[in-house]
């Protein structure tokens, strides 16, 4: 019997654990449900508003209403993963620094980052999930050309890079609360830093926007996590966005690396907080 | 009557005091507040340019274009001006720490002291905010200095009047509304749901989200007659000079009239729930 354990099944443990939690409380699993869809019927109200006024975001830029309705359901999906699967344990995480519980993390047979990223799985956020399925296939239907099937094919392998950029951002901010103690402002910071990634880069222009933009490109990455699988469904193939595209798949790549390294030289530095 | 006056004098004092242990954090907080704006003048920026282009290529004109009567400089004004206008009206964790104490029978301690829990949480909240805006002057000062070219210029003595009284009434209007909310865990005990769904609604009908006065017909309509709007909107629609004359002045009492319903309301269910509240246990 091999002593390395397995971990999808660990997951799918994890998976089910999470689930029986949630449906425990089935009344509030459904609340937090319908506050989540009915955040995301608000934003896209807000978003109607401004179509009603203009065709376009941005002079030329080709994000017309329905190409934006691809680019806010690629949001959604993205946002949708990371809230259900890691944003509930990278909070988690702060707090088992600061109780000093992080210790039995530590001493089981298991990779750390792996336990302290997926232990608990917030299924209420998939919700928002099958809204974006709705939004983006309706969406596709009132688009002016149809979308070609590698673009089928590449968009859920952007979808899943452009998560992974988001779980590096996040995992390297909690575990800086092993440095910090209590990193309230970092986890804002991450909030705010995101907030970029919300709107195409096309907007982004001028002697402002331009360093911001190759900034939140080439720096710290979180605009083309939603650009480059939005622009990719939503526009036709181009031959000027390959090159973005493949900065994409190592923009994931190094993200990962820098996170795990991050990650392992915090818990080097980690100090027990009980006796 | 001077015992009176000691005692709140006492509790603002310890209030300050509680409030300026994490001053640092508190600064950098607040101008990291101000990173959802730069995301705004970009967006509204290419809005109006696709505006823009598409006029002057169907009229050959363009520059002066309006939504709902605001230009992209009135957004970006309104933007900056409601965070403002939030800076006074909101009041985070006031609701559900009442709801908590409630919860968790803290709350049977106003019920022994002789001192008045809505009295002592107004306090509190004004040493909140009196520490709020004495460090997030210099990144408010900092932010509308490098935005200043949005701005039409300052106002005339009555309208800036106007703005400072609909600041100091959105503070009231804020504290009481909430207080209100947070005193329905007398008959509700767990009221996060209920938070939940009034900040959804704050967010976007107090005009956080975009000027109210965008919303067509019925909705707009609707979201005119609810205080909610006195929260953001009101305050930097008074600096603009979108509301005038016999309007604002109108607007100005409705909103006082607002104020009085919600102290009244907040009164009369602390009075009622103190009657239901059941403590038990030491």
């Amino acid at each position: 019997m091999s002593d390395r354990p397995s971990y999808p099944r660990v997951f799918l443990t994890f998976a089910r654990n999470s689930l029986v939690r949630d449906m425990t409380f089935r009344a509030n699993f459904l609340i937090d449900a319908v506050s989540s869809l009915s955040w995301m019927l608000m934003n896209l109200g807000f978003y109607e508003l401004i179509f009603m006024s203009t065709a376009e975001i941005g002079a030329q830029s080709g994000w017309h209403k329905y190409e934006f309705f691809i680019f806010l359901a690629t949001t959604l999906f993205i946002n949708s993963l990371v809230q259900a699967f890691f944003m509930p344990n990278a909070n988690e995480l702060s707090e088992l620094i600061r109780t000093g519980n992080l210790d039995f993390a530590l001493l089981k047979p298991i990779d750390t980052q792996f336990l302290v990223s997926l232990a608990k799985i917030e299924w209420s956020s998939l919700a928002n999930f099958l809204f974006a399925c709705g939004l983006a296939g309706y969406s596709l239907w009132r688009l002016d050309f149809r979308p070609a099937p590698i673009q089928f094919v590449l968009y859920p392998i952007y979808l899943a890079c452009g998560v992974a950029m988001l779980y590096s951002l996040m995992i390297a901010l909690s575990s800086a609360s092993i440095w910090l103690g209590r990193n309230q402002s970092l986890y804002d910071f991450w909030f705010y830093i995101t907030n970029f990634s919300r709107y195409p880069m096309e907007i982004y222009r001028g002697t402002f926007g331009t360093p911001l933009r190759w900034a939140f490109t080439f720096v710290v990455p979180v605009l083309i996590v939603v650009n480059v699988p939005a622009r990719l469904l939503a526009k036709p193939l181009a031959a000027e966005n390959w090159p973005l595209a493949g900065f994409a798949l190592l923009a994931t790549v190094v993200s990962l690396l820098v996170s795990r390294w991050v990650f392992q030289r915090a818990l080097a530095s980690y100090r027990s907080a009980s006796s | 009557m001077y015992a009176k006056a000691q005692t709140c004098w006492t509790i603002l004092r310890i209030s300050l005091e509680e409030r300026l242990v994490y001053r640092g954090d508190f600064a950098l907080g607040t101008l990291m507040r101000f990173l959802p704006i730069v995301t705004q003048v970009f967006l509204w920026k290419a809005i109006f340019e696709a505006i823009e282009f598409n006029a002057a290529g169907a009229a050959g004109r363009s520059g002066d274009e309006t939504i709902a009567g605001y230009s992209y400089h009135d957004f970006i004004a309104y933007y900056l001006l409601t965070m403002v206008g939030r800076a006074f009206s909101s009041m985070p964790g006031l609701a559900s720490g009442i709801a908590l104490q409630i919860r968790n029978g803290e709350i049977k301690k106003f019920l022994v002291q002789p001192i008045d829990l809505v009295g002592f949480l107004l306090l509190n909240r004004l040493a909140h905010k009196l520490v709020y805006y004495s460090v997030a002057l210099g990144p408010f000062a900092l932010v509308f200095f490098l935005c200043r070219g949005f701005f039409p210029g300052w106002p005339d003595a009555t309208t800036l009047s106007a703005f400072f009284a609909s600041l100091v009434m959105g503070f009231l209007l804020g504290f009481f509304l909430e207080a209100t909310l947070g005193m329905l865990g007398f008959w509700l005990l767990e009221v996060s749901s209920l938070l939940f769904v009034y900040m959804l609604f704050s967010f976007f009908f107090s005009g956080h989200m975009f000027p109210i006065d965008m919303l067509p017909g019925i909705w707009g309509q609707i979201v005119e007659a609810l205080p909610l709007k006195y929260l953001a909107y009101f305050p930097a629609a008074v600096f603009l000079g979108k509301v005038q004359g016999q309007e604002l002045a109108v607007a100005l009492w409705v909103e006082l009239a607002w104020v009085a319903f919600f102290m009244v309301a907040s009164r009369v269910a602390l009075n009622r729930g103190y009657r239901r509240y059941s403590g038990f246990g030491g």
